[in-house]
């Protein structure tokens, strides 16, 4: 690329070179603090008094540090004890870490209002069905907590992938790393990179925070859920 | 007479400082049709609650087909399924259609296969004539329809007796017929109901007893008859005269 490249051109380097690992990183992240964030979740609302604590002191902590803080111990902490594994692979693993683990934060939160704002009532009528505690979550609660969760999960997914780009940081190739190259080696049309990049991004997000957070707003309304 | 299917002996019950219940017993035999009745506050809901068990009682034991089901060592999880309950606010699964509301308890509970539980629970939908409105969500439902189907998922596990918390009281007027046939049909077939209610005229159709409960405790307890004709306690007598103003009787609403 020497002479100054076209727009489709831009786009097409910056999302063959960047889009793997962003959506890697994405779905990495949004997946294992699902799982985590779930956990956290089921403990907080029905677990014992010490895991309630451990949960919320869980919230409290990832809530409050910087991602970009969580990428940087991780990455320059986990070679030390990891030297063994290719350098590449453990800093995306540390940034999928750094994601996951504040991600459950986060969605910890939402599983639990979701969980929350399944009435009483369904877990009361499932018990007196005769269905075990552990039944009663699994066929009636859960179900309706997930639904329930969808739209500010769906936020959720929005802020990881756009949070994926600290990954940049440390110099993994995602769609960020991609275009500052590009910036880099047209120094003319650095901010344009920068605005194809955030083009990108923002469709990467707004479609589908729209699909699942309204069109799912509205399905929940029809069914009468949360906290009816 | 044959042993009776429930029993209840001297259930107490508080929440934090408010006594609810203080020693209320009675017994319940096959084919027997309890209205429980008396002014909200009374412990009528609490009473049908300690009975299954949803609140355990702090004093006193139950009895189902002789087995004390209040004994802490017992599968309370097998006895509810004995035990079905209806409630106020029906409070049916919002994310299953109504088969699968009255589908659930056979599967999960008594593990039937998915399509014999389906059969079963599409039959029982016909009894309380609901099975046009099989494949569609609560919300879809009417308040008449939502209990309805609610009644059916209690009778698909085929209980010993079922518990019915004020099963009409948040009913619109017009639905209330409805729902309170379907009762009526249950109860002429032989099911042995608990039925917490204000709804003398169902009451005066088919109770075997009623009981009157005030202040956690059976103030007055027998026949309709008994009720309508010569109550013994003043306080009976003003609260079936407020009932009579307040709600009117829906008798002419039952076949």
């Amino acid at each position: 690329m020497s002479d100054i490249p076209t727009l489709s051109e831009i786009i097409y380097y910056i999302l063959r070179r960047g889009l793997y690992h962003t959506l890697l990183l994405t779905a990495l992240g949004l997946l294992i603090g699902f799982i985590l964030g779930i956990s956290l979740a089921i403990m907080r609302v029905y677990g014992a008094k010490e895991l309630m604590w451990f949960s919320s002191g869980y919230e409290k902590l990832f809530r409050g540090i910087p991602l970009i803080v969580l990428i940087y111990i991780f990455a320059f902490g986990l070679p030390d004890i990891l030297w063994y594994i290719d350098p590449l692979e453990l800093r995306l693993g540390s940034v999928v870490l750094a994601l996951s683990l504040r991600s459950a934060a986060y969605q910890s939160q939402i599983f639990r209002g979701a969980i929350l704002s399944v009435a009483p009532g369904q877990m009361e009528a499932a018990r007196a069905l005769g269905m075990k505690g552990s039944q009663a979550f699994r066929h009636v609660v859960m179900p309706q907590a997930l639904r329930l969760a969808i739209p500010s999960w769906s936020n959720e997914y929005a802020v990881v992938i756009k949070d994926s780009s600290f990954a940049s940081a440390i110099g993994i190739v995602e769609l960020t790393q991609a275009a500052y190259f590009v910036s880099v080696s047209f120094r003319e049309i650095w901010a344009l990179s920068y605005l194809i990049l955030a083009v990108i991004y923002f469709l990467f997000t707004y479609p589908i925070t729209r699909i699942f957070g309204e069109r799912q707003s509205k399905k929940l309304k029809k069914l009468g859920m949360g906290g009816g | 007479m044959d042993k009776p299917i429930l029993q209840v002996v001297d259930i107490w019950k508080s929440y934090e400082d408010l006594q609810v219940l203080k020693g209320v017993s009675f017994e319940l035999r096959e084919g027997e049709v309890k209205v429980l009745f008396g002014p909200s506050g009374s412990g009528k809901s609490t009473l049908l609650r300690c009975i299954n068990m949803l609140n355990p009682p702090d004093k006193g034991e139950v009895f189902l087909r002789g087995e004390n089901i209040t004994d802490p060592n017992v599968n309370i999880n097998a006895i509810r399924a004995k035990i079905g309950m209806v409630f106020q606010h029906f409070n049916l699964f919002a994310h299953l259609k109504a088969i699968d509301n009255v589908s659930i308890g056979l599967r999960r509970v008594k593990g039937f296969p998915k399509e014999e539980a389906r059969a079963k629970a599409l039959e029982v939908l016909q009894s309380v004539k609901m099975e046009d409105w099989a494949d569609h969500y609560p919300a879809e439902l009417s308040g008449g329809q939502q209990q309805r189907v609610g009644i059916a998922r209690a009778l698909a596990m085929d209980p010993d007796v079922i518990l019915f918390d004020e099963p009409t009281s948040a009913l619109d007027p017009e639905l209330i017929g409805e729902v309170l046939q379907v009762m009526l049909d249950i109860a002429k077939a032989g099911k042995t109901m608990i039925v917490v209610t204000h709804e003398m005229g169902f009451a005066k159709a088919v109770a075997s007893e009623m009981i009157f409960l005030g202040d956690g405790v059976i103030i007055e307890s027998g026949t309709p008859e008994h009720f309508f004709v010569s109550p013994k306690s003043e306080r009976v007598k003003n609260f079936l005269n407020q009932l009579d103003v307040l709600y009117g009787s829906h008798e002419k609403l039952l076949k």
